[in-house]
């Protein structure tokens, strides 16, 4: 995608908008205004009936029986900034066969999402600019949705030698993690710390102390001993959190906790911001509605890091998600080819897919006021992600037009065959959700409409490159 | 007596039938005692013999047999047989051993006397004569029943009989110590 | 239930059946010819992708004597080590023609899932740490037949004694002898114990010679040498010292207890003495009982075409 492809259209009807035709990379409605008609627009003062005008990839106004060129239905929806995930595996480069960045970003768009961190577990790591610059070219061409790449905190994810903050800072990696692996090494981290403390990037921890999960394949727990199973404690993940937040009193960095899945990390972030430290923690959907009892039938599906765990956990990550102890819900998108998820339970890989299905799942199993679903699914996450400019922004005249416009009321059962991803590792197959994506809009261009992925979007972002 | 309860269980479980009682306890007792004489009159050595019952409704006749042996000439040697393992029929109907097979001698060359309530499609005493043949190789069985109701499927024919009844392919038939009745679905027998 | 995955899958009247039919089994094994036609013309396949020669050779045994033809395929020798999946091994010989697959996996929940890949019946011979039902089913045949409880083991005393944790033949023998109404007490240090087994009739506790003279059953657990390798137990020959059945502990049971190990032994380990010495042995007799009761499992799942009574 380049920057001058949207001329191709040659309307001049940007300027009946009212405002100056903006370059933003990526918007495509060349002048063409779109209306989202009849929906409750959420803003942080709450939520109002009102019509969203979007022009020029931008929002051009926001009020009463607003017209243009083409009309989004809202009736019964809500508007809000478009989601951003904190925390997707998109897999490419290097496992493909699960997901690709197309397959994985037109999920994203499909679940309301108008932007993803990708997590840098892929082959080769996210740990240099090369991979980095890879992965956004390849997002840029797919055009679903903006991905931002995270860095690693150590070569390779290997926790012996810190990776390359600045450099990786200076082609725009705002997130580091190893994630997939805890950095175990507490000299490492609190290194880590120290360095990054003045580059304007936060550090994330996937909480896990290794020796206590060799071999784990589930919640260490009643469950798990009558299976006989290898158990994954929450001191695992209680334990590292724990060193990482005195690290952070030590250090004054800020940090980010991934996937926190136990009612004792919920307290020790509660501690941690009762105390002032600039720390901040994210869930993942199924953690608020899974238990491990699930796992009974050994079906690999249900197996994720860190694992499914009790009610009492769930409860207390609901209560954390609605206080403000927790600050975004992210999906840890994990996709895994079917056939790894056919081995036996202790083998298959962890991981559940997430995009299509988060926002569901969080008004299903939670149901928070709409404010607190965006705050947790568009502005925190934005604002932790560093791309706070673009995304997670108010709906109002000016603003970037990347928005979802969601269902609260919408109930629809998971089919794992129809969705995009390319793989079918879906905890809430057969499962009835309360609450869908409707409409996905990024910088004004309308990538799903009805819930259905527009093609054509993108095979006019690749045909009408102009400088290609 | 495990006999005693299959008339139980037969009313119970199928309560539409006319039943009707073909043989008296008395006279089951008397079929009974005619039968020992008969074995002892054909087979004068009666220690050498070897009186086996089917489970689970041959095994009390078995044993009243034995008795009636005992008084009349010798006792002989009595044991019981489960022929469910040598079935025709496992797995096209529900198979349940009642009781382990309880074989007081090696067999071969003896003379086994094989006693059942019913003889009918002789199926169950084909694979009693399977079953034998695992005890060793038996010089002569004969074949004791109490009722010979028909309908062989089998080349079988038994020795010995308390009474022939002939019966409609559904009847049901029930033989017990306190006699012998004849069920026959919704209609007088 | 035309499968034998677990002890949960045994309620006490499918127990019983079996039980019974087991007595069958056992007169049939001790004929001089100890063989029987009722399963003439079906197929048991063995498909052991862990190593284990007892259990196999048990299975195997109960199928001839019941005329059934056998099939016998094991990981050391097949394509599982070329990358072939347990899944198209299971496919591959249901095509062939299997009605029962008996499977043993170093993996828990392997034969849970082997049940979706075929129409035959499956039985569990061990998975993980998770359950081995037919050792369990004959560990309280023995049980039953040695003490003269009929089918039941109300109020019977078991220890079960060792490495719980990793130990499927603890899970399914806690949680089946716990159905059958025995008092189970679980002696283990607590790295061996995991949590949450306790429960009606479990007891649990790591003071051995406190449980020995009230126990009826003393079950030995086996503790494999690796785990002491993995730094898992302490430093030398301290786990004996508190765990192991040595002759002191074999003199404070009382005259009628039995002894039982589900085999193979780790002698210098749990088993600290000569196991011949004991006069309350019944290793054997597992042994032997363990044929009859596959037997009598196969006859079930084969004959009538379900376990349950």
């Amino acid at each position: 995608m380049t920057d001058n492809w949207e001329h191709d259209s040659g309307e001049a009807t940007a300027e009946r908008a009212g405002h100056a035709v903006t370059k933003k990379n990526g918007a495509t409605t060349g002048g063409r205004s779109i209306v989202i008609k009849g929906g409750t627009v959420v803003n942080r003062g709450g939520a109002a009936r009102a019509d969203v005008l979007v022009v020029d990839g931008l929002v051009s106004a926001v009020g009463e029986d607003l017209t243009g060129d083409e009309i989004l239905d809202a009736a019964g929806c809500h508007v809000s900034s478009g989601f951003v995930d904190l925390h997707a595996h998109l897999r490419e480069p290097g496992r493909e066969e699960a997901e690709t960045i197309t397959t994985g970003t037109r999920a994203a768009a499909l679940g309301g999402y108008t932007a993803v961190v990708a997590m840098p577990n892929t082959e080769p790591a996210q740990d240099c600019p090369e991979v980095v610059a890879f992965v956004k070219a390849r997002a840029a061409e797919a055009g679903w949705c903006d991905v931002h790449p995270a860095g690693c905190i150590t070569v390779g994810r290997l926790g012996k030698v810190l990776a390359a903050f600045e450099t990786l800072a200076s082609v725009g990696v705002r997130i580091f993690t190893d994630d997939g692996n805890g950095v175990q090494d507490p000299l490492i981290m609190r290194r880590a710390l120290e360095y990054s403390r003045h580059l304007g990037i936060t550090l994330a921890q996937h909480c896990e102390v290794a020796r206590l999960t060799e071999g784990a394949v589930m919640h260490e727990g009643q469950c798990c001993s009558a299976m006989g199973v290898p158990g994954w404690p929450a001191i695992a993940e209680e334990l590292m959190l724990h060193r990482d937040i005195e690290l952070v009193r030590l250090t004054g960095a800020p940090m980010h906790f991934l996937h926190l899945s136990t009612a004792g990390s919920v307290d020790l972030v509660r501690r941690a911001k009762a105390d002032g430290l600039p720390v901040t923690a994210e869930v993942a959907p199924h953690h608020l509605a899974l238990t491990d009892e699930l796992l009974r039938g050994f079906d690999p599906v249900f197996k994720v890091n860190p694992p499914l765990r009790t009610a009492a956990d769930i409860a207390a990550l609901r209560a954390g998600l609605l206080d403000g102890t927790i600050d975004a819900v992210a999906t840890d998108h994990a996709p895994h080819a079917h056939h790894t998820k056919q081995m036996p339970l202790d083998s298959a890989p962890p991981g559940m897919l997430g995009l299509e299905t988060a926002l569901g799942v969080v008004l299903t199993a939670v149901s928070p006021d709409p404010v607190r679903v965006v705050e947790t699914m568009s502005w925190n996450p934005a604002r932790i992600a560093g791309i706070g400019a673009e995304h997670g922004r108010p709906v109002a005249r000016g603003e970037p037009a990347n928005l979802a416009v969601w269902d609260s009321s919408r109930v629809w059962t998971v089919d794992r065959a129809s969705l995009a991803s390319k793989s079918r590792n879906t905890p809430f197959h057969g499962m009835e959700l309360r609450g869908r994506n409707v409409h996905t809009l990024l910088r004004g261009r309308v990538t799903v409409r009805d819930g259905i992925a527009q093609e054509s979007g993108d095979a006019r972002s690749i045909g009408s490159g102009g400088g290609r | 007596m495990p006999a005693g309860s299959s008339f139980v269980r037969i009313r119970l479980t199928r309560p539409p039938m006319t039943a009707a009682e073909v043989l008296t306890r008395d006279q089951v007792d008397r079929a009974i005692a005619r039968i020992a004489h008969e074995i002892a009159e054909k087979h004068p050595e009666t220690s050498s013999l070897v009186v086996i019952g089917m489970q689970s409704g041959g095994v009390w006749i078995a044993e009243r047999l034995a008795g009636h042996l005992a008084r009349i000439a010798e006792a002989p040697l009595t044991g019981s047989i489960d022929v469910s393992m040598y079935r025709d029929d496992i797995s096209m109907r529900p198979v349940t051993p009642v009781a382990p097979s309880r074989i007081p001698v090696d067999l071969a060359g003896r003379t086994v006397v094989l006693v059942d309530d019913v003889l009918y499609t002789g199926r169950t005493v084909r694979a009693a004569l399977a079953a034998l043949n695992d005890h060793g190789r038996p010089g002569a069985v004969r074949l004791a029943v109490m009722v010979d109701r028909g309908h062989r499927e089998l080349p079988i024919r038994p020795d010995f009989v308390g009474k022939n009844i002939p019966t409609h392919l559904d009847d049901e038939v029930s033989v017990g110590p306190e006699g012998v009745i004849v069920a026959r679905p919704g209609a007088d027998v | 239930m035309k499968h034998l995955l677990s002890t949960h899958d045994l309620d006490v009247p499918t127990v019983a059946a079996i039980m019974n039919v087991a007595d069958h089994m056992s007169e049939i094994n001790a004929r001089s010819v100890p063989k029987v036609p009722a399963l003439l013309g079906r197929t048991v396949a063995s498909v052991f992708f862990e190593d284990s020669t007892r259990t196999r050779v048990s299975f195997e045994t109960a199928a001839k004597r019941l005329s059934a033809d056998t099939m016998s395929f094991s990981a050391s020798t097949s394509s599982v080590n070329k990358g072939e999946s347990i899944r198209d091994t299971i496919e591959t010989l249901s095509a062939i023609g299997v009605d029962a697959f008996v499977v043993r996996h170093a993996s828990s929940g392997v034969p849970v899932s082997v049940t979706e890949w075929t129409d035959a019946s499956v039985v569990n011979a061990g998975d993980g740490w998770h359950q081995h039902p037919t050792q369990a089913l004959l560990d309280a045949y023995t049980i039953t037949r040695e003490l003269g409880t009929g089918n039941t083991l109300a109020g019977v005393r078991v220890a079960i004694v060792g490495d719980i944790k990793h130990s499927r033949v603890a899970r399914s023998n806690i949680d089946l002898f716990a159905r059958l109404g025995a008092r189970v007490t679980l002696v283990a240090p607590g790295m061996l114990l995991p949590a949450g087994l306790a429960g009606p009739g479990i007891t649990v506790t790591d003071a051995l010679d406190d449980v020995l003279p009230d126990v009826e059953v003393l079950y030995m657990l086996r503790v494999q040498r690796e785990r002491m390798d993995a730094g898992l137990l302490p430093v030398g020959g301290e786990y004996s010292a508190r765990f192991g059945l040595d002759e002191r502990r074999a003199r404070m049971l009382s005259g009628d207890a039995i002894v039982m190990h589900p085999g193979p032994m780790n002698r210098g380990i749990e088993m600290v003495m000569d196991p011949a010495e004991l006069p309350g042995s019944r290793i054997l007799a597992q042994v032997r009982n363990g044929v009859s009761v596959r037997m009598a499992v196969l006859f079930r799942l084969l004959g009538d075409g379900q376990l349950g009574a």
